[in-house]
């Protein structure tokens, strides 16, 4: 810990304001997502503590029939717009961190093993990844998703929702990964520590993961966090598209779909927040992602 | 006397780091006159490029010149803008740098480079413009320049290329030129023919020139005065002859004595005993718990019996359309039982490829190894496991060659945990007895690579190697990446590690002084091809082929060394 106090990378991201207020804006949401069952003043999807006289209560006006006051406002049905922003915020970072993991695993043995191995292994990774390329990556996940949720039996269809949703964000977005991690191996592989583990008599797989992949883990590490600001787009595409988070469990892109029916009826507030919510979290990871790209590149310090 | 083309009073260069103020050049003064070549020599790190990149204004921020003055043709030159440097620099000043094929634009041809450079500075025409590159490629005796002028610059051999890019600094008729490290990337006979033309070229147009270099024989060939730098201070110059002749500094005396000499073969290497950074090397320790039992049955420890390898070329889906490029063809050789072979030859020739077959990172295409009676190209997995902890292997560049996210401990016991020599618990205590016994601080073990200098890393790879106790140590150019102090001290451990532990090694290198100091027995490689194989002495005495009368002949000399100093040198060794 004291050494990484005192690394440059450190050094670089204190002197950097954008750095510093993306990620303190990055902590808080995560915070908030995590802690929202604490920090949320209702349940939102708990039936008995809703009110339906309290519904399209403007924000920070008490309710004309109920006298009630909501910080963000309440939906038709009269949820308070804060707490179902904060619970959906937990399926949305959760869906995308869950699904850059899922991206990140599977890019990264893909991309090793192409980049080690070689020969035909290497030709057939990274032609389906080329293949990939060519479909946009939304569409690869809305397939994913149409073909997953016609496996699962009904009843279970909501429930596996979420799962389906990161497998399908997942699945679509390895490619990157697998290229990067390729490439940055290719590179590795040539360099004589890799040979003297070799001539030691290690194995290619230990090789592969004791040696050379954590060489090849900055650049996966800049490419995770700025897929993590598009898989939790993705997901909010997907949400508003419908074909995402159910609205048993809503997340943020679920919210803006509800809300869009009701922007031109005034209730402003049921699309405005939950979509700056979203704006602000992808926003934030965004930068960072970009800042560690920088700061991590010796060559544009 | 002729009054100076450029003058530098005082030029101190500042660092400002996150620990303070840093400077890397301080109060270096000096003179530079028409047709004079100055060599600055020094280790890496001594501030000598820096000296020269703050000279033509190319210092990358945050580093500035913080003192001193930089006078060019009577002007004084270190304080223009950005935009005036730019308009000094290639028209008054031209620049060498090592790496020609990075200094060059792979998208144009050389005539389109050398055209526009001269439109540049000099506003000829373009007719006039080619006609000026055509003759300055054909004096920097490239062959046949009207043709070579449409190539681009992959078509040239690295020495041609490196022509060219004297070409381009000549365009504008400079004053002054900075060769900052011109010929290293090269190899030795070509080195020669480039520096040959530097020499010329400066006395033919008068031009100063500024040779940075950390090559003593490049300065005794080539330069009229040197400046020696010590960690960013001048700390003797002179005329070449009489700083090489009668060096009155101690570090310029260890640095002369350092250089190894092709003429005696010492018993050890002189060390740069300056600045106090030598460190011990307890090869008796290391001795005293060495399994030496196992001696081959015959004598020979080693045979190497027709060793082909062809690397694919051309690629192609039927196997009958690709082509191969032979690197290394028909190679035999054999090494006794404690013996140092070396193999010489320039790069490409094929040696590292036959190091690494031997060591197992290459597949063998046709030929065979014998180790100690074995043949390894027909052994199965347990006998090649067998095979590979009595060899070992220290690689060249000692930045690459050690794992920079593992620490030193782990990087030493990978050979001890994965060959099972010895249980868990004990490795941790054998690790911190390798490393102390190659000279390494206590701490060592929990440190990263990266906070070690390229000796110590050096180090660290030979307690790798070290590690399973091998029979067999193969040698890549280990000290080619190296300053000459460091090159001394690791070329010292590498003997005492035959004489003490009688270690046999194969020992690659392209630099012959080294060669004659280190081997036994000597290989001369050409083109894949093993031109003569002889005993050491006898290959620098009675070259058998004329390959090797030429590379001898090219050899960078020492001859400023008196024949008294030689006999000293041989007595103390």
């Amino acid at each position: 810990m004291k050494r990484f106090l005192d690394s440059d990378v450190f050094y670089a991201f204190k002197t950097s304001p954008v750095a510093v207020v993306s990620a303190l804006v990055t902590v808080l949401m995560v915070l908030s997502a995590v802690l929202a069952p604490l920090i949320a003043p209702t349940n939102p999807f708990d039936p008995a503590s809703l009110n339906l006289m309290n519904g399209f209560t403007p924000p920070m006006e008490p309710n004309a029939f109920t006298g009630d006051s909501f910080f963000l406002g309440t939906d038709d049905q009269g949820r308070d717009v804060f707490s179902t922003i904060l619970y959906g915020l937990r399926i949305s970072l959760f869906v995308g961190v869950a699904a850059v993991l899922l991206a990140m695993t599977l890019g990264i043995f893909l991309g090793l093993l192409s980049g080690y191995v070689g020969g035909w292994t290497e030709t057939i990774i990274m032609r389906a990844a080329d293949v990939q390329l060519t479909f946009p990556s939304i569409l690869v996940a809305m397939l994913i998703f149409g073909i997953a949720k016609g496996v699962t039996p009904v009843e279970y269809r909501d429930q596996m929702a979420i799962w389906v949703l990161i497998l399908a964000i997942g699945l679509s977005d390895w490619v990157q990964f697998a290229r990067v991690v390729r490439g940055a191996t290719l590179v590795e592989k040539s360099k004589d520590y890799v040979a003297a583990a070799r001539l030691i008599g290690r194995s290619p797989l230990t090789i592969m993961i004791r040696h050379i992949l954590p060489n090849v883990l900055s650049p996966v590490l800049v490419i995770a966090t700025i897929s993590l600001a598009l898989a939790i787009i993705a997901e909010a595409t997907l949400s508003f598209l419908g074909v995402g988070a159910p609205p048993t469990q809503p997340s943020l892109g679920t919210l803006i779909r509800i809300g869009q029916g009701f922007l031109f009826s005034g209730e402003w507030w049921i699309l405005f927040f939950p979509a700056c919510t979203l704006l602000a979290l992808a926003l934030a990871v965004n930068l960072l992602g970009d800042w560690l790209r920088d700061a991590l590149n010796p060559r544009l310090r | 006397m002729t009054e100076s083309v450029l003058s530098i009073r005082n030029l101190t260069v500042d660092i400002p780091t996150r620990r303070g103020l840093f400077k890397p050049v301080e109060d270096v003064s000096y003179d530079i006159r028409p047709g004079e070549i100055r060599g600055v020599v020094g280790e890496s790190g001594a501030g000598k490029s820096m000296t020269g990149n703050a000279i033509i204004g190319l210092l990358d921020p945050p580093a500035r010149i913080s003192e001193g003055e930089v006078w060019l043709n009577g002007r004084r030159i270190d304080q223009l803008d950005a935009d005036e440097k730019r308009r000094i620099r290639g028209r008054e000043i031209g620049m060498i740098f090592q790496d020609p094929l990075t200094s060059l634009n792979p998208l144009f041809t050389v005539g389109e480079q050398l055209v526009e450079t001269i439109q540049l500075h000099l506003g000829l025409n373009q007719s006039d413009a080619k006609k000026r590159a055509i003759a300055l490629l054909d004096r920097v005796r490239i062959p046949n320049p009207e043709d070579r002028f449409y190539q681009y610059p992959h078509q040239f051999s690295g020495g041609m290329r490196q022509r060219v890019v004297i070409a381009l600094a000549l365009c504008s008729e400079p004053s002054v030129i900075v060769a900052d490290e011109p010929t290293t990337a090269l190899d030795v006979s070509i080195q020669a023919q480039v520096l040959d033309l530097i020499k010329e070229l400066a006395q033919e147009r008068q031009v100063g020139v500024i040779l940075v270099t950390h090559d003593m024989g490049v300065i005794a060939d080539t330069t009229d005065q040197v400046t020696v730098m010590y960690a960013g201070r001048v700390v003797e110059q002179g005329p070449t002859d009489q700083i090489l002749g009668a060096p009155t500094h101690e570090y310029t005396k260890s640095l002369i004595a350092a250089v190894p000499r092709p003429q005696v073969k010492l018993h050890r290497f002189p060390q740069v005993s300056y600045g106090g950074r030598e460190t011990s090397f307890k090869i008796e320790d290391l001795a005293r718990n060495w399994d030496r039992s196992v001696a081959s049955q015959s004598g020979t420890l080693l045979q190497v019996d027709g060793l082909t390898k062809r690397f694919l070329s051309k690629g192609a889906l039927l196997p009958s359309r690709r082509e191969y490029f032979t690197a290394v063809d028909r190679v035999s050789f054999d090494l006794k039982d404690g013996e140092v072979f070396g193999l010489v030859g320039e790069s490409g020739s094929g040696k590292s490829t036959v190091a690494r077959m031997i060591a197992t990172l290459y597949p063998v295409d046709e030929g065979t190894i014998t180790f100690d009676g074995e043949e390894m190209t027909a052994m199965d997995a347990a006998g090649l496991a067998r095979y590979r902890r009595q060899i070992q292997m220290i690689f060249q560049d000692p930045f690459s060659s050690l794992n920079p996210r593992m620490s030193v401990g782990d990087i030493v016991a990978e050979p001890l945990i994965h060959h099972k020599i010895l249980p868990r618990p004990e490795i941790a205590a054998r690790v911190r007895e390798l490393l102390d016994r190659v000279g390494l601080a206590s701490d060592a073990h929990s440190k990263y690579p990266h906070e070690f200098s390229g000796g110590q890393r050096q180090r660290i790879s030979i307690a790798r190697a070290l590690a399973t106790q091998p029979r067999f140590l193969i040698c890549d150019e280990p000290t080619s990446a190296l300053d000459v102090s460091i090159q001394a001290q690791i070329l010292n451990i590498l003997k005492d590690l035959q004489e003490y532990l009688g270690l046999t090694m194969l020992f690659i290198s392209h630099d012959l002084p080294v060669v004659r100091q280190m081997c036994d027995r000597v290989g001369v490689m050409r083109e894949g091809k093993l031109v003569e194989v002889q005993e050491t002495s006898a290959l620098f005495d009675q070259p058998k082929s004329a390959y090797t009368k030429e590379l001898l002949d090219l050899m960078p000399r020492l001859d400023q060394l008196s024949e008294a100093e030689i006999a000293g040198l041989r007595a103390k060794g």
